[in-house]
């Protein structure tokens, strides 16, 4: 139909030319849009407007949904349904009707319809499905008009899933005759590959078609595929080097149609495109890049035409020969071309030249030095974008000698900018240059730091005041040095709090009540009553968030001495012990006893404390306790997400997918006490994986500023130019930056300070050599080495850890244990005591269950895991020794009974003793079974009898042999029981032991096929999933990692596979535990599964152990 | 190319094509800062902006401002000319195009947009080319005008040609920029 639409058509455009210009024919089609249009414009209000199209969009909604309206008035209503939602009033309801009319209309309805959906919709929506028929069916029309709208609509969104429904349809149209049909085929293809990498990875060689298409436009399609493919990994693509410059030297040689020249340049936007993969392919590959000299050298010559476009191609080579590896006639070429940019007279280019100087500076410092005064000027430049990339220029060349001019012009900078983001990424750029560069110049840091805190305010990143402080508190390598800057810090900050401490922002404040909590004693003049009462103030202030109260209830408990203070602390702790806010309450709680009694405060909280360094357990061990208790009191043990969606789908056979989203979700914001039932395996591998991890905390923020940036920012620093161009800032002298240079010339009055400046900014980025000559300069002396590798501060920084968890975060079991402590009573002793206690549980008790199991009785209680008691040797002796005090291990090892002495057996362990009993035991570990061996030993002077086993006589041991199986693994398997026995007296008297064997004990190798293998894997019911770290030594990770955990495991290794490798064992003889490990990304992925429930969740917490054992 | 803003003088958005996809709500909010930035810039300062972590790359015709944002490794300048470009096929199309040719026709804008840039990449740059994949589609349009036309009768032309002009208080200056002209925009 639409082909005989398009025949009467071409014969009659004589009668259509009513107007000589195509398009102004068309100015007003939509009559009704033109008076919604003029309506609007009359309008004075935005409330009329608002009106107007409220009543406009119900005009609207009764039509569409009316069913006389037709496809062409569709038509015209969508386009004022679009019109709305540009102004910003939402049309939801005509979503649905523009999928219609892309569906049901003619050609030109369709377009409109196709247009609507692509403005109305994104990518996710999910009306996007309704329209995946229609784009098939037009797909496969034979209208071309239809297949190009079909293809835009697919190259700018469609949903993923469906992209293999379409694939075929899209892949067939590479080869379509017309080359605009194989163009957007090839773009839509390029859209796949950017949502779906994947979906499109086995039509690499049809790219490879399109790269080679006779048409450059199609060609220059699919390098766009090509340009994202290179970028993920250029290896793979270095063989097409050689195209890419033959194409190149063709485009720039001209031998391209005309229909490509923009503005007489050739095909400009392909140009560009083949410059940015060159650059790709030739980084840090000397043989790639020396293929490409020469096309980059004639593309630096034929562009020099003084046009915005040829800009375009030159910056895009100046950046290509920058990034490949150098080549030194090209890279002067380059330079004088950059040189051209930053001289020009045009913003644009200036700025674009800033940009390339601070992208080159690095590898060629000599190139800001020629540049100096244009650069001198661009700072001063009325245009803040072109004054923020001069700072950013200046920041790549900051060195000791130059860092207080550079950080002042960025402080100046912050003062002027009105932009959040700009804002943000200045304060932190200052902190790590003040950081990077205290140098002697104590009180600048300092003051520099405090300009930070008060103009950065509470936007910035909140590492910066936690490494400032960081930086006071681990101080440097000099005592008297470290004193004095604290001492600053103090006296600075006390005129603060004089003054008008309300408009400082919040993070400010917090840092200066850390500070003067800690320091404040430093400055002799000072009364700590006056700081309190200054601190107090600040509890005062209406704006203060209760975050930085508690920061200052901190300093205060740290200050407070009883006496003359006892009433102001007095006061601030009765008003916030009945605080709403529970840490705020807590401080006030630790405030008002801690200020009670100095003796508690000086050991909870020591003055002038070094840093220690704490170790983090990231294994959650110290809860094993609380778990174990838990789970006793009859908490049902924990499920890791994936095992609960498992089962809830299987409970539940509706249960659709949106579950799986929100589950991993809600268990990463879950907090350990929300918990009911977890078994600390789980709660472990939750932390360990990729929520919060401890120990391994990069530092990105480190003294020497970002860390990732700290090589190339010391090269940019440190780098001797031997330069023979003249630098006024060489006559200068290190030290003073501020002194006078002389001038070859007399110069005007602003002339001479802007070579001042200049001498003070690019001193250093000269000949370093000429100036130590003078015998100023020396190497900067590196001060601020790391004195501890502690993670935090030390125990006064302890009790903020909430506010400041994200850099340092000291374990919250030893502050909340002070806490309730401090509740509960003062005293001193007990809780000293019970910290020891507490770091004693760190390392025991998980076990999740008791088995008690009476020695004198012959059957064995208890539920799992069960204590049998099947032998029950007991082999009396005479001690071999007088002295039961001297009783050692090594004694007690004859005793072991003479079929176990050959096997291994772990150290016997003291159980328990009282003055006529010492217990001791250890266990043995046999190919099926694992054995506890319990030693007995009389320790008085008389015969004791045990019941029912015999007379011990004095100073000789009984041994007794139990064997024990495990029937619900846990992490521990603990062991209790009682001995009970008879003095000769005839007093009968018992002693109560426990004793704990982990579960590796009972892990014994489970050899198996591959085959038995997998059928087995398929019937087990029980998984876990976890990532574990890999060991990296010189051979392989995988079989590095697997060796490990089978020989402290005794697992066995069943097979390996390339990167995937599988493992089995069993508990005793019966309970098989298979294990797949895969190396994903930098980790272990390792995919337990048993019969057996809780096995997997405790095997892998003993591979975590294992491995961070080693 | 992350996404294309067209807007007035005044602040009024004429046309956006996103080609990121956003929550309406964040597309609000962008647009609104922006507008907000750009406009509160002087005639003679840089093109370019770096804007959160955008590269913003403007430009005004006469009453429009034309404002792209790019990610870090593009090129401004190329941009530039994405937009001048566009510009010119606009003019070509429109016959010495003024804003109100886009705000009355911005379904058209939409498809010569489309034409020249799909999915954020310039996929014709050739004028001819772009226009002519465009008005193919138009005529048949303008035949099924034409024979609603014959068979409806006529309306009368002048109405249909242009509207009431004059009734609308945007201002607007025409621009021509011959291919040759350099590429000052004209400011009004």
């Amino acid at each position: 139909m639409s082909d005989v639409v398009e025949k009467t058509l071409t014969a009659l455009p004589s009668l259509l030319s009513l107007d000589s210009h195509p398009g102004s024919a068309k100015l007003s089609s939509t009559s009704k849009l033109g008076n919604l249009i003029r309506g609007i414009t009359e309008l004075t209000s935005k409330h009329e407007e608002e009106k107007l199209i409220q009543h406009e969009l119900l005009a609207i909604k009764e039509q569409v949904s009316s069913p006389n309206t037709t496809m062409r008035q569709m038509k015209e209503l969508m386009v004022r349904s679009i019109y709305c939602e540009m102004l910003g009033y939402e049309a939801s309801f005509s979503y649905i009707h523009a999928i219609k009319l892309a569906q049901q209309g003619t050609v030109l309805e369709k377009r409109v319809g196709y247009l609507a959906v692509s403005l109305f919709l994104n990518e996710s929506h999910e009306l996007l499905l309704l329209l995946v028929n229609t784009v098939l069916k037009d797909l496969q029309s034979t209208n071309l008009i239809e297949v190009c709208m079909a293809l835009t609509v697919v190259s700018q969104m469609f949903p993923k899933d469906m992209i293999p429904a379409i694939l075929p349809l899209v892949e067939e149209k590479l080869n379509h005759p017309k080359e605009i049909i194989r163009r957007k085929a090839v773009l839509a293809l390029y859209k796949f590959y950017l949502i779906a990498p994947n979906q499109v990875q086995h039509i690499h060689n049809k790219f490879r078609k399109a790269l080679c298409d006779k048409d450059p436009g199609v060609m220059t399609a699919s390098l766009h595929i090509y340009l994202q493919m290179i970028q993920e990994n250029p290896e793979a693509y270095k063989d097409l080097t050689p195209s890419f410059v033959t194409i190149l030297k063709q485009v720039v040689g001209g031998k391209l149609p005309m229909d490509f020249n923009y503005h007489t340049v050739p095909a400009p936007w392909l140009q560009i495109q083949l410059l940015r993969i060159l650059s790709l392919l030739g980084k840090n590959d000397q043989s790639t890049s020396e293929v490409m000299y020469e096309v980059l050298d004639e593309s630096l010559q034929r562009a020099e035409m003084n046009h915005n476009i040829t800009y375009a191609i030159l910056y895009e080579c100046v950046k290509c020969i920058y990034t490949i590896h150098p080549k030194s006639d090209l890279l002067e070429k380059a330079a004088k071309c950059i040189g051209n940019f930053v001289l020009s007279p045009k913003i644009n280019l200036k700025y674009l030249g800033l940009k390339a100087l601070t992208y080159v500076v690095q590898q060629d410092p000599k190139l800001a030095l020629q540049h100096q005064m244009t650069i001198i000027e661009c700072l001063d430049h009325p245009d803040l974008i072109i004054k923020r990339e001069t700072l950013e220029l200046l920041f790549r060349i900051t060195n000791g000698q130059n860092v207080t001019v550079i950080v002042e012009k960025m402080l100046e900078f912050l003062c002027i900018s009105e932009d959040d983001h700009t804002t943000i990424d200045l304060v932190g750029k200052v902190a790590e240059l003040a950081e990077k560069y205290p140098l002697k110049y104590n009180e600048w840091f300092i003051e520099t730091m405090n300009t930070v805190f008060s103009l950065g305010g509470d936007m910035m990143q909140p590492d910066i005041p936690n490494s400032f402080l960081k930086l006071l508190s681990e101080g440097f390598d000099s005592v008297e040095e470290d004193r004095k800057l604290r001492l600053f810090a103090v006296n600075s900050y006390i005129p603060l709090l004089r003054g008008e401490p309300g408009k400082l922002p919040q993070r400010f404040l917090q840092v200066i009540s850390w500070v003067l909590g800690e320091y404040s004693h430093l400055r002799e003049d000072l009364e700590p009553a006056e700081v309190l009462s200054l601190l107090a103030k600040l509890l005062d202030m209406k704006n203060s968030s209760s975050e930085t109260k508690s920061w200052v209830l901190m300093a205060m408990t740290k200050l407070c001495k009883g006496g003359a203070d006892a009433s102001v602390t007095q006061e601030v702790s009765e008003t916030y012990s009945s605080s709403l806010d529970t840490v705020l309450r807590q401080r006030a709680h630790e405030l008002q006893y801690l200020s009670q009694d100095p003796e508690l405060r000086a050991r909870v909280l020591p003055r002038g404390a070094k840093p220690e360094t704490l170790e983090v357990d990231s294994s959650l061990s110290f809860l094993d306790r609380f778990v174990s208790e838990a789970l006793a009191a009859g908490a049902a043990p924990y499920k890791p997400p994936h095992q609960r969606q498992e089962e809830l789908d299987q409970s539940k056979a509706l249960s659709l997918e949106p579950y799986g989203l929100s589950l991993p979700i809600s268990m990463s914001s879950c907090s350990i006490t929300d918990r009911q039932s977890p078994t600390l395996l789980s709660m472990s591998s939750g932390l360990s994986g990729d929520t919060l991890k401890l120990d391994g905390i990069k530092r990105v923020w480190g003294r020497e500023g970002y860390l990732a940036q700290r090589e190339p920012v010391e090269e940019a620093a440190q780098v001797e130019v031997p330069s023979p161009i003249q630098s006024p800032g060489r006559q200068g002298e290190g030290d003073s930056l501020h002194s006078q240079t002389p001038t070859q010339t007399p110069t005007p009055e602003p002339e001479q300070e802007k070579q001042q400046l200049a001498s003070s900014l690019f001193v250093g980025l000269a000949s370093q050599s000429s100036v130590s000559l003078m015998g100023k300069s020396e190497p900067m002396p590196q001060r601020f080495r790391r004195k501890a590798k502690g993670q935090g501060l030390g125990s006064s920084f302890i009790a903020n850890e909430q506010i400041s968890s994200s850099l340092i975060s000291p374990p919250s079991a030893v502050d909340n244990l002070l806490c309730n402590n401090l509740l509960d009573s003062n005293n001193a002793s007990e809780l000293a005591e019970q910290t020891s206690q507490l770091s004693q549980s760190l390392t025991t008790a998980n076990g999740t269950c008791h088995a008690e199991a009476e020695l004198t009785e012959s059957d064995t209680k208890g539920c799992n895991p069960a204590l049998r008691r099947d032998n029950c040797v007991v082999a009396a002796g005479p001690g071999p020794h007088n002295d039961p005090g001297r009783l050692t291990e090594v004694c007690l090892d004859s005793y072991l009974p003479a079929e176990l002495s050959g096997l291994s057996h772990s150290e016997i362990a003291p159980l328990c003793a009282n003055q006529s009993l010492n217990l001791s035991a250890c266990h043995v570990q046999k190919e099926d079974s694992l054995i506890l061996v319990v030693f007995i030993m009389n320790s008085s002077e008389s015969a004791i009898q045990q019941i029912p086993a015999g007379e011990v006589t004095s100073y000789s041991v009984a041994v007794g042999q139990y064997s024990l199986t495990v029937k619900r693994p846990a992490v521990h398997v603990e062991v209790v029981g009682t001995v009970s026995y008879q003095l000769p007296a005839g007093t009968s008297q018992s002693l109560q032991f426990s004793y704990k064997v982990p579960l590796t004990s009972f892990i014994r190798p489970f050899v198996v096929s591959t085959e038995e293998y997998g059928t087995m894997w398929l019937s087990f019911s029980h998984d876990t999933k976890q990532n574990l770290t890999l060991i990296n030594d010189n051979q392989e990770p995988l079989t590095a990692t697997l060796n490990a955990l089978k020989k402290k495991l005794q697992l066995h290794v069943v097979e390996v596979i390339g990167m995937e490798g599988i493992v089995a064992c069993r508990l005793l003889q019966d309970l098989p535990c298979l294990m797949h490990c895969r190396v994903n990304a930098g980790w272990l992925a390792v995919w337990l599964r048993s019969p057996v429930p809780d096995l997997p969740d405790c095997l892998i917490y003993h591979c975590q152990r294992a491995l961070q054992s080693l | 190319m992350q996404f294309m803003l067209l807007f007035s003088r005044q602040g009024k958005l004429r046309l956006q094509k996103w080609y990121v996809p956003l929550s309406d709500k964040e597309k609000k909010k962008i647009t609104r800062e922006l507008v907000q930035t750009v406009l509160a810039r002087k005639p003679k300062m840089c093109s370019f902006l770096e804007w959160r972590d955008l590269k913003i790359v403007y430009k005004r015709y006469a009453s429009l401002y034309f404002c792209c944002a790019i990610e870090d490794q593009d090129n401004e300048l190329i941009t530039l000319e994405i937009i001048h470009r566009y510009v010119e096929l606009l003019d070509k199309y429109f016959g010495s195009v003024c804003e109100l040719d886009i705000i009355f026709n911005f379904e058209k804008a939409y498809f010569i947009l489309d034409e020249f840039l799909l999915g954020g990449e310039a996929q014709e740059t050739s004028k001819k080319n772009v226009l002519k994949a465009i008005e193919q589609a138009d005529l048949l349009q303008e035949n099924i005008d034409f024979q609603m036309r014959l068979f409806a009768g006529s309306r009368d032309p002048a109405q249909r040609a242009g509207g009431n002009r004059t009734d609308i208080n945007t201002i607007f200056i025409a621009i021509h920029t011959p291919p040759s002209a350099s590429y000052s925009a004209v400011c009004s």
